[in-house]
């Protein structure tokens, strides 16, 4: 034995107090789909037990204010990113369930885009897309889903394909993607589709909580007030002339097939942290620094050649090391395309002072690997500075008499070593062979950890020690 | 506590997480991607969620929606991204969502280039978007300040319920030094007001539609109430030799590097220079300004812009004192010697116009 009880649905507000005005009444036109609709979905919320865990982002158009009816958890949100911002809801608690509702100015024009990604991503929510055929809540406007023929006040010769195009079958479109579940076109017309709406309805907010993924439910709604119809017109004109251009039905499901689609993330503890960071796997052993003569202190450094040769690394290595000898450092690189084949060059200072300008507009020092290198920044060079140019790429020398110049055959002694692509370790040996910058064994230490392999790691040695051989007073 | 020589864009994002930030939500664009890239890479690591959006716009309104649903979160971009976000930015200030949105600025307008400018100024300072609101600013000139200042924007994002935005220019983001993080992470705060999809939140309600005009402005009000409380207090500058400076440069981020060691070269030669350095860009620090225009005698701003900040500066310093105004763009950043030509200049001239008479000075004038 058992009392069947009829009630109003929980997750609809008896009252409605955030309205003004009137509190009994809905904002909405008399004949309007918008009170059904809320009514399906408060229903199917309170029968799935959820509407704590429920929560309704409210577009931009006639439902803007939904959230004066849904006892629920209430976000507006900007015209159309409905879907963009119940991705990120969905994201931060996978457990709720979210409703993304759009009218077809919403969804169908200004959102096309972030239903389209929403729905290719499979977000695991739930979107209910109000077709009506024209712009509800700015006085009756032409939208994307206005039939053919179809006056409005945007398109007051009705719609024709010649100015304005055909109406949009967004879920036919969606339906072609891979990500949604399940996509279904109901309409409020009648009993009999009513009842299929409410069924649907049900359908796309159950799979949301299975973790089924993406379910969209376009609904084929009356706008008597927009279309200059009663409401009873309005149902005869939706049967007769609407759901030809957007026939009613199942147009995807694969609701059976699929789960798993709630994107839970990953419980980190807070301890982890640091190391998830790679901050604690860097060595901190520090070196002690080498006796610099004083022409070679707190250089302004710049390296420059072909994309590809190194220059990069052997500044972030020197800045690296410079650090690890307890010097301020900074590291410049000139970035974007000028990287990608072209020439490109950065800038490292190491100094025992505060750097001030981390920009090095007058080098105390110029390793350059390329002639164009060379003929760019040589002006630059700050008298007394020292140039290293590698003289196996470079058909000329420095023009510079008041600087301190080392040719040095980069490249020829790199492929000696082993690899042509060393030459920067060569160019490296060198400047700290005649500078004595940096501590060698600690800067070996840190190119150890830096290079992939064994291999490659003797070679730099080898062609490190050639450049710095060949530097050495 | 060791150093990690680490790219400011890569800064943020570690800075980030220990700061409690668990969503980022973002789309690539050079010269901000490597923020995108490192976090894709440490957001789910850390237990987070990190989202390449479709675009800016979708990447903004997701940091809107889930600003709504409570948790910490941001994006990053470059100015013709930022441009995008504008609508978004509007509505978060609107709907009182904290978020953290960072800009990495390049050239422009249009598609202009990749290179270092600081011309998103009036776009980021004075809000791009519609209607009465203001974003919190602050401009890192360090890979260090990267750091800290991205966990201080995400506290004054909570503590203001606004976005806060961090600009820096394309050099500050590229550049790499040595950066001490924090050695524990904070846990973001509780955010009673934000819908959490749960039954103490389920009456909550985010939105910026006030239909009323009575309403809307009462609600306006109570945002500048509120802005004005961060405008009384939040204000952060470095202030490097004013002391005694007859000369004030006056510049953020990569150009006040630039200015630093400008003024130690000046006063080496004998000039009275000093820098004044704005460190959050909204609120600007305008009363120290005028402070400081008691006994200086000029002004010098520079700008990777065609005069943006300079504006703030003349409202300042309301005509007590010359502001004289030098500025490089297109990607071109002036060097030392530049500046320190500049700075020449810009100190004979205030030499002259103290010493002429009160007559000269009429006759001046006309």
């Amino acid at each position: 034995m058992y009392v069947k009880t009829y009630q109003r649905a929980k997750s609809f507000f008896g009252e409605f107090e955030r309205k003004p005005g009137d509190h009994l009444t809905t904002h909405y036109c008399p004949g309007c789909g918008h009170g059904n609709l809320h009514k399906y979905i408060a229903e199917a919320i309170d029968d799935l037990g959820l509407q704590d865990r429920t929560i309704f982002v409210n577009p931009v158009g006639c439902s803007v204010f939904a959230y004066y009816y849904m006892d629920v958890g209430n976000i507006q949100v900007p015209h159309g990113r409905a879907p963009a911002a119940a991705t990120a809801i969905k994201r931060a608690h996978p457990d709720s369930l979210v409703i993304s509702y759009q009218g077809d100015g919403d969804l169908a024009a200004i959102g096309g885009n972030e239903i389209l990604h929403a729905a290719n991503r499979g977000e695991n929510i739930t979107v209910f897309f109000i077709n009506n055929a024209i712009y509800g809540m700015t006085g009756g406007q032409m939208a994307p889903t206005t039939l053919l023929g179809q006056k409005t006040i945007t398109s007051p010769f009705g719609r024709a394909t010649e100015r304005e195009g055909f109406p949009l079958r967004v879920s036919e479109l969606l339906a072609t993607l891979e990500g949604p579940t399940y996509i279904e076109r109901v309409g409020l017309f009648d009993n009999k589709s009513r009842m299929k709406a409410r069924k649907a309805v049900r359908k796309a907010l159950r799979n949301q909580v299975e973790g089924r993924g993406f379910s969209l439910v376009e609904i084929l709604s009356p706008c008597p007030t927009g279309w200059g119809l009663t409401p009873t017109e309005s149902c005869e004109w939706m049967q007769e002339k609407m759901v030809k251009q957007f026939p009613l039905g199942v147009i995807k499901d694969e609701s059976a097939s699929r789960e798993g689609w709630n994107r839970y993330r990953q419980v980190v503890p807070a301890e982890k942290l640091p190391e998830i960071l790679d901050l604690t796997k860097e060595s901190t052993e520090q070196f002690t620094p080498t006796d610099v003569p004083g022409c070679y202190r707190n250089p302004s450094i710049k390296i420059a050649g072909f994309g590809g040769q190194g220059l990069l690394f052997l500044g972030k290595l020197l800045a690296e090391a410079g650090m690890r000898h307890a010097y301020n450092v900074s590291w410049i690189p000139s970035y974007g395309p000028e990287m990608r084949g072209g020439t490109a060059n950065c800038q490292v200072n190491i100094s025992t002072e505060p750097i001030g300008s981390p920009l090095v507009s007058r080098p105390s020092v110029l390793i350059a690997l390329n002639r164009p290198s060379l003929d760019k920044f040589e002006p630059e060079v700050a008298s007394g500075g020292l140039i290293i140019y590698d003289s196996s790429l470079i058909d000329r020398a420095p023009e510079r008499g008041d600087v301190e110049v080392i040719a040095l055959p980069a490249t020829k002694l790199a492929d000696e070593a082993g690899s042509a692509r060393a030459a920067n370790m060569v160019a490296l040996g060198a400047y700290l062979g005649r500078t004595n910058l940096l501590d060698q064994t600690g800067v070996f230490k840190i190119l150890e950890k830096m290079t992939k392999s064994e291999d490659q790691m003797a070679i730099n040695r080898r062609a490190f020690d050639a450049g710095a051989r060949f530097a050495m007073f | 506590m060791t150093k990690e020589l680490i790219k400011g864009n890569e800064a943020v994002v570690k800075a980030a997480i220990l700061a409690g930030c668990r969503s980022f939500y973002g789309y690539p664009i050079t010269p901000a991607s490597e923020i995108t890239e490192a976090a894709a890479r440490y957001f789910p690591l850390a237990g987070g969620t990190f989202l390449q959006a479709e675009s800016e716009i979708a990447s903004i309104n997701m940091v809107y929606g889930a600003a709504a649903a409570g948790e910490r979160t941001m994006t990053a971009s470059s100015g013709p991204g930022i441009s995008l976000m504008q609508e978004g930015i509007s509505y978060l200030a609107g709907s009182e969502l904290p978020c953290v949105i960072v800009d990495i600025t390049r050239g422009g307008p249009g598609l202009g280039n990749i290179a270092p400018e600081q011309s998103d100024y009036h776009q980021v300072v004075k809000g791009g978007g519609h209607g009465n609101y203001r974003t919190i600013v602050l401009a890192p000139n360090s890979v260090q300040e990267m750091c800290d200042l991205t966990f201080l924007a995400f506290d004054l994002a909570d503590k203001y319920r606004n976005p806060a935005i961090v600009m820096t220019d394309g050099f500050i983001g590229q550049m790499m030094e040595p950066v001490e993080f924090p050695t524990t992470s904070v846990e973001a705060p509780a955010r009673p007001w934000a819908v959490l999809g749960n039954a103490e939140t389920r009456n909550n309600l985010i939105t910026s539609i006030y239909m009323s005009p009575d309403e809307l402005e009462a609600h306006q009000r109570h945002l500048e109430a509120k802005y004005a409380r961060a405008n009384r207090g939040e204000e952060l500058f470095e202030a490097y030799r004013t002391d005694d400076a007859e000369v004030i440069t006056i510049g953020y981020g990569i150009v006040s590097r630039i200015l630093k060691t400008a003024v130690d070269q000046a006063r080496e030669m004998g000039i009275k220079a000093g820098l004044f350095r704005p460190i959050t860009l909204w609120p600007f620090p305008d009363r120290q300004i005028d402070i400081i225009a008691d006994w200086t005698k000029s002004f010098m701003v520079v700008e990777l812009s065609n005069g943006q900040m300079v504006d703030d500066v003349r409202l300042a310093v309301n005509g007590r004192r010359p502001v004289n105004f030098y500025s490089r763009g297109g990607g071109n950043v002036p060097t030392v010697d530049e500046l320190l030509g500049q700075l020449i200049k810009v100190s004979e001239d205030s030499y002259v116009r103290e010493n002429i008479s009160e007559s000269e000075e009429l006759f001046w004038g006309v």
